[in-house]
């Protein structure tokens, strides 16, 4: 691989430990994956923040790295394992809380924004169509190569941080073209309808085409939401981290000449797959975090009531404090529901406080039944507030 | 007997192989206190990692499982060296940030469990007795 004059003093230590130890794993990767060069990044997002995966010794490697590691871009970060204000009410333990802390510390020395979040692009960390970024967390590098035509791999927490404090990232896989081009065609004779049909999408092409990129068409058409749900489900069943939608999403590809068809009895075996029988004890709305029309949705749906189970939102912060001016969290937090800011279900310690849990989230469904053991149940967003009021 | 490949993250070090026909998951699939595979119906099953020459085809799973390494490393856990088949961003960045010697594209079908191998990373290479 071909190193600039600056690229060599980073990787001889010259500027620092952080820069050198980052430079080691991109050259490294770069090798293995036969780029030929680095290229500078705009935006990174690291993943691996929550003090659940972390646990001491990836503890012990952010504090190592923040010693004399700076982020040179803008840098944003996927939950932590709790809301970070409001994690008693969640019911958090203190020892967990306090090395959580320590975590995001640790980022905020590297100068990374703290904005704990897998939709980064709904807070300000939005990359322009063509530019190359360093993103972690499956669902927020399937929406920026699919929806916002950015260039990104799926980077781990360690890759993307060394890309942070570089300023660099390897160019290989979905930075080059020819990667990024479809490979089958998946064609609709069923019409979506909402969020958990786009969630069942990306369920059935993951299983069908595993990791070739699909071009979709028959989608009339589709919000950023429905697309969020879509991209988050994908790679969490072993799909590629991007796809073309014929006439929706703003990538140029060819028409390949492999051809699947979906329709109704397709979704309707992809909802049973991802369905299990129990008695919902958690209603989860919010993952990927929601955005602010699905908290002024959610609102509308709760305005006046009082729920009956334990309800979380999921929702980036400053997503949530746009809705309090807004007026959106009043009606929401009045009925009884919980806005859990920073965090999900999916990275905090919840094993064994719920057995079944209700989502609008296919990617959930996932998570939920793998990190923390639960029952899951997959329903739309309307069906979802109903059944927390039951 | 030298078998020759590529660096993956540089460092000198022997060990008695523990080989595995089948990919290693670290996160979830490795017992980070202990070192101990607990993935079910995994070949490695109930067998520790530590300070073996850890032969596999290559990593799989989560991305934390880089961070497994570096917590059994931390441990003491951790294997003397890792040898891949073909190794992947998983495996590479852990070896890197945890610093284990790291080989890959050896033939590993011709390491026998138990015997002890030699790896000097910086060369590629990794010898048997």
């Amino acid at each position: 691989m071909k190193l600039t004059a600056e690229e060599k003093e980073m990787l001889a230590g010259k500027r620092g430990n952080a820069a050198k130890k980052s430079m080691e794993i991109l050259v490294a990767l770069g090798e293995i994956f036969g780029a030929k060069r680095l290229v500078p990044v705009t935006s990174v997002q690291v993943s691996g923040v929550s003090y659940a995966n972390l646990g001491d010794a990836g503890l012990e490697f952010l504090e190592e790295m923040a010693k004399d590691g700076r982020a040179r871009v803008y840098t944003t970060l996927n939950p932590a394992g709790m809301d970070l204000e409001n994690w008693r009410a969640l019911g958090i333990p203190e020892d967990f809380a306090k090395k959580q802390k320590m975590v995001i510390d640790a980022f905020a020395k590297m100068g990374i924004q703290t904005t704990c979040t897998c939709t980064p692009y709904f807070v300000g960390n939005r990359p322009k169509k063509g530019s190359n970024i360093s993103w972690g967390e499956s669902s927020a590098v399937t929406f920026a190569n699919s929806v916002l035509g950015a260039k990104t791999n799926k980077e781990g927490g360690p890759s993307a941080l060394a890309a942070a404090i570089t300023g660099r990232t390897a160019e290989y896989g979905l930075l080059l073209e020819e990667n990024r081009q479809a490979q089958a065609v998946v064609e609709l004779k069923s019409e979506l309808k909402d969020e958990t049909d786009f969630g069942a999408l990306g369920y059935l092409i993951g299983k069908r085409l595993g990791n070739r990129v699909p071009l979709i068409t028959g989608v009339k058409k589709a919000s950023e939401d429905q697309l969020k749900s879509l991209s988050a489900a994908l790679p969490t069943y072993g799909g590629p981290a991007i796809f073309h939608i014929s006439g929706i999403t703003p990538n140029k590809t060819g028409v390949p000449a492999e051809k699947i068809t979906l329709g109704q009895a397709d979704f309707e075996q992809a909802k049973k797959d991802m369905n299990d029988a129990g008695e919902v004890d958690f209603v989860l709305l919010g993952c990927p975090h929601c955005s602010i029309g699905e908290i002024e949705k959610i609102a509308a749906l709760l305005n006046g009531k009082k729920v009956k189970k334990e309800f979380w939102i999921c929702a980036a912060r400053p997503v949530k404090k746009e809705a309090d001016k807004k007026g959106f969290s009043k009606p929401i937090e009045e009925a009884g529901a919980k806005f859990a800011c920073d965090t999900c279900h999916a990275v905090a310690p919840l094993k064994g406080r719920f057995r079944c849990v209700m989502t609008n989230s296919a990617k959930g469904c996932f998570y939920g039944r793998g990190s923390n053991g639960f029952k899951m149940q997959l329903r739309t967003m309307k069906e979802c507030v109903e059944e927390a009021l039951k | 007997m030298i078998l020759k490949g590529r660096k993956i993250c540089a460092g000198k070090a022997s060990g008695e192989a523990l080989v595995s026909k089948q990919g290693i998951s670290f996160y979830g699939g490795v017992d980070p206190n202990t070192g101990i595979v607990v993935e079910k119906g995994h070949n490695l099953e109930g067998k520790c990692i530590a300070g073996k020459a850890l032969v596999f085809p290559q990593g799989k799973g989560s991305t934390v499982g880089s961070y497994t390494l570096y917590r059994l490393k931390k441990n003491g856990k951790a294997p003397a060296a890792i040898i891949n088949k073909e190794c992947e961003t998983i495996v590479a960045v852990g070896a890197i940030i945890s610093e284990i010697p790291c080989v890959d594209k050896i033939e590993i079908e011709k390491i026998k469990d138990g015997t002890i191998v030699k790896i000097d990373a910086e060369k590629g290479i990794a010898e048997i007795e």
